[in-house]
């Protein structure tokens, strides 16, 4: 099914889409057919910056499965280093 | 009857005069001919649907499929156009039947028309099929699994459509529906009230409903792909602009 359903988020990084760098403004995530993904459904993420243009875009799409692995592997690597490292508002960064 | 074609991307023009990137094909031969609009389904424009179009100009056809999401910016890959007409909740109703209109009167415009066009669409491209069938003067319709034409969208989904039942009465043209007995959207009890409205309206159509199938069991390139449905499908869909489409 086509849910259309899906989640926005604002982000603060950058993202490497195939024209090259750019700074991603914002997260989407849904759950919906894939473009390319051989799978009926996966859960797909945009990093986007709306200001640069449709093609300013770093897509993946994820397994159900794959996309918890994500979530864990991120939530691990961010343990383990020092609190506060990768901060906007880490001081001196 | 040769099986020559052209095919290739032509600019037409859609709602409110906006400029719009089209693929086209046409067989080659000078034999009187019916158009056939492609819409294509929410991932966008993509190469699955061009082929498609190139399957109804191997039939005697002049087909083409608009780019609903070419406002998107000219030269943005379809996939970039489509996630980013996506997060805008999807394309507005008016506009996609601008756009299918002034798709119809380019392929009225070429050479060996006979006057006469169909819509075709899939998935969301198949309510779009039935909402242009409603709203401007059509030959033919068909409707492949497009959802909400019965139900409006739920509640937490941001896309910007309503059910299309209540333009049902002004259907222009005889419909056929091709719908997956296991897909939810729409699903068979969807189907059941579409066609029931259908005969309370004495509007023509034909539905079918094919076992083992279901949402997209047209697109080739998906695991929803289903052989035994796609092939009946096609030939249901030949037979239907056969009738309907001749001059």
């Amino acid at each position: 099914m086509c849910t259309y359903v899906t989640e926005k988020i604002a982000l603060d990084g950058a993202g490497k889409g195939g024209s090259g760098w750019f700074t991603v403004r914002e997260g989407l995530v849904y759950v919906d057919h894939p473009y390319h993904a051989c799978h009926e459904h996966t859960v797909n993420i945009d990093f986007t910056n709306p200001d640069e243009g449709p093609s300013a875009r770093v897509a993946v799409e994820l397994t159900e499965e794959s996309a918890l692995a994500l979530i864990e592997a991120i939530q691990k690597a961010l343990a383990l280093a020092p609190p506060g490292l990768a901060s906007a508002r880490r001081p001196g960064s | 009857m040769s099986d020559a074609m052209w095919a290739g991307t032509v600019a037409i023009t859609g709602n409110e005069g906006a400029e719009l990137e089209a693929y086209l094909a046409r067989p080659l031969d000078d034999r009187p001919r019916a158009g056939v609009v492609v819409i294509h389904h929410m991932p966008g424009y993509d190469e699955a649907t061009k082929e498609i179009v190139r399957r109804f100009a191997a039939n005697g056809y002049a087909a083409i499929c608009p780019n609903l999401y070419s406002r998107e910016g000219a030269g943005v890959s379809p996939d970039d156009q489509a996630a980013a007409a996506r997060a805008k909740g999807g394309v507005p109703d008016e506009q996609v039947v601008g756009d299918i209109a002034g798709a119809s009167e380019y392929l009225n415009s070429l050479d060996h028309a006979n006057g006469r066009i169909g819509v075709i669409g899939y998935c969301s491209g198949g309510r779009q099929s039935f909402l242009a069938a409603c709203s401007l003067d059509i030959d033919a319709a068909v409707d492949c699994y497009g959802a909400f034409v019965v139900n409006d969208p739920p509640a937490e989904f941001p896309l910007k459509v309503k059910s299309l039942l209540s333009k049902a009465p002004d259907l222009s043209c005889p419909l056929l529906g091709l719908f997956g007995a296991e897909d939810s959207h729409p699903g068979p009890e969807e189907v059941a009230v579409l066609s029931s409205q259908m005969d309370k309206l004495s509007k023509e159509h034909e539905f079918h409903t094919f076992p083992d199938a279901g949402h997209g069991f047209f697109s080739t390139d998906r695991p929803a792909y289903r052989p035994a449905a796609a092939v009946e499908g096609w030939k249901k869909i030949f037979a239907f602009f056969g009738h309907h489409l001749a001059a």
